[in-house]
């Protein structure tokens, strides 16, 4: 489904962030990406998303070379992927009903469809009682599974999650790792990024160590180790 | 499809407008200041250039004939005169005409009148009061009357005695100076002041969209289309527009009622109150039209710059 096709990423010639990584996800897989600050997590991230170029090599989803998408094939691109944020990254002057209707409406989703699909999703991370609260007006975890629902509400091919519980306690993050398995069992292909030890060991999944802008490690049924 | 997304941009940009409150306002204000000030250019400049033309009007050059000019021949180099396009309009005196002015004028001064009466033949003469259509313009009206052969007698003389160009030479040649460089100094000072407020709004607006520069982020992360990112935000500007344009041509009416009387006093001819009235169409249009295109266009531009992928 999703293949790095020996990517490196320069910012300058001293900055190297991804070194001639090669890896490859398939469908329905459940990734987790560790390693330290700057070890080019997010940035391996940020080329899927096609927020940046790499400097050499490919990026293929589905054979489909992104980085050479068309501007228009790249908003459809985007719209098969739901991402999810450790800063949560939603529309602060939308509730956590319109924060997800605008997904949809982005996708040119009908207003019968976006009646009928919101409320079940926010159900889905039960927070049908603060529909009509903005986000300032919620808890980060709430905040995050608002974040979720609007992630999945497209039934998007796969979720990008750089570090969703980086910013949530203990009890938040079980409920947010949770959800996003609920949501891999349904068949969603699932790219988490973490440094929380906790949820490698207890997802018990494929695992990708990275370190210096290569890949490290790569174990089917990794544990966290650093 | 196209509808709805009309619909949403049209709907999600009279939301944001609301909920972003305090930024609205600030807009509205800045954009109303500076529809005002064009508001105000385009009186001032209707002010200036009435007066102007009152003036200009003002101006004119007698031609005095000879006493034994025929009045056939004065009227055709009226008609001639009149039908040069430098020749607003000649306005033909008779001989008559001006005696009976004369004695109208020295009613009071029998000296005056005493001496008339000792000539007595009518002793003035039938002339001809030429406006040209602009004051730079008498120069060539004065070659004329010198040189073409209508103003030519049959023995060969000219029918000519006098014209009062030459006294006047110089102050019409001044006024006319005077008029270009007071419509250069208006257009001056409109471009500085319109380019300034321009600047002003633009950067208001673009200040307005940094602060969403983050949402519009998102929005490109979850897929949202160029058009449906930008759309709701040049609405949002044009109805900035639209409400600093209807502030600002409501506050003119008082504002033009109380200033009607002095504007009057000082200009001449032209009440600003029924100048506002008279035009309020074509005025309505532009403060408009301009409020609306300012906020839309802003930001248009200011999106374009944090829509790049």
């Amino acid at each position: 489904m999703i293949y790095f096709d020996n990517v490196s990423k320069h910012y300058n010639d001293t900055s190297r962030a991804l070194h001639e990584v090669t890896l490859s996800i398939a469908p329905g897989e459940f990734v987790s990406i560790v390693g330290h600050s700057g070890a080019g997590k997010t940035t391996l991230l940020k080329l899927l998303l096609v927020e940046e170029g790499p400097t050499e090599g490919a990026v293929y989803f589905h054979s489909t070379d992104i980085h050479r998408l068309r501007r228009r094939h790249l908003v459809e691109y985007r719209q098969k992927i739901g991402t999810v944020f450790q800063d949560f990254r939603l529309l602060p002057n939308r509730t956590a009903y319109e924060n997800i209707a605008f997904a949809m409406e982005a996708a040119g989703r009908s207003d019968e469809e976006i009646a009928g699909d919101v409320p079940y999703v926010l159900e889905l991370v039960d927070l049908t009682d603060k529909m009509w609260n903005f986000p300032h007006e919620l808890s980060g975890g709430e905040r995050q599974r608002v974040a979720i629902a609007r992630a999945i509400v497209n039934q998007p091919d796969l979720i990008i999650a750089d570090e969703p519980t980086g910013n949530l306690d203990p009890i938040n993050t079980y409920e947010i790792v949770q959800i996003l398995k609920k949501i891999n069992d349904l068949g969603t292909t699932v790219v988490l990024t973490t440094h929380n030890k906790g949820v490698i060991d207890s997802l018990g999944r494929r695992v990708i160590t990275m370190d210096s802008g290569r890949v490290v490690r790569d174990d089917a049924s990794g544990k966290y180790v650093l | 499809m196209l509808l709805t997304t009309f619909r949403r941009v049209v709907k999600t940009g009279f939301v944001n407008f609301w909920r972003n409150g305090f930024v609205s306002v600030s807009s509205v204000v800045v954009m109303t200041i500076t529809l005002f000030v064009l508001g105000c250019l385009i009186f001032l400049n209707a002010m200036l250039t009435a007066s102007l033309e009152a003036l200009k009007d003002k101006v004119d050059v007698n031609v005095y004939f000879t006493t034994d000019t025929p009045e056939e021949k004065i009227l055709a180099l009226r008609d001639t005169l009149t039908a040069l396009p430098e020749v607003k309009e000649a306005v033909y005196t008779s001989r008559e005409e001006a005696l009976v002015r004369f004695e109208e004028r020295h009613k009071d001064d029998a000296i005056e009148l005493q001496a008339l009466k000792e000539l007595g033949d009518n002793p003035l003469r039938a002339s001809l009061a030429v406006k040209a259509t602009d004051p730079s313009h008498y120069e060539a009206i004065n070659t004329f009357l010198k040189s073409d052969p209508a103003t030519l007698s049959a023995d060969g003389a000219s029918v000519v005695a006098h014209v009062n160009w030459n006294d006047n030479k110089m102050a019409i040649e001044r006024l006319g100076q005077f008029i270009d460089g007071i419509q250069l100094f208006g257009l001056a000072v409109s471009i500085v002041l319109v380019s300034a407020s321009v600047l002003i709004v633009f950067n208001t607006i673009r200040i307005a969209i940094y602060v969403s520069r983050e949402e519009i982020s998102v929005m490109r992360l979850v897929g949202a289309t160029d058009l449906y990112i930008r759309g709701p935000f040049v609405f949002e500007g044009m109805m900035c527009g639209f409400i600093a344009a209807l502030i600002t041509l409501v506050s003119y009416y008082p504002l033009t009622l109380w200033l009607g009387p002095a504007t009057q006093r000082f200009f001449g001819s032209v009440n600003v109150f029924t100048y506002y009235t008279g035009h309020f169409g074509q005025i309505f249009l532009t403060i408009m039209v301009v409020g609306m295109f300012l906020g839309g266009f802003s930001s248009f531009l200011a999106v374009k710059k944090y829509l790049r992928a």
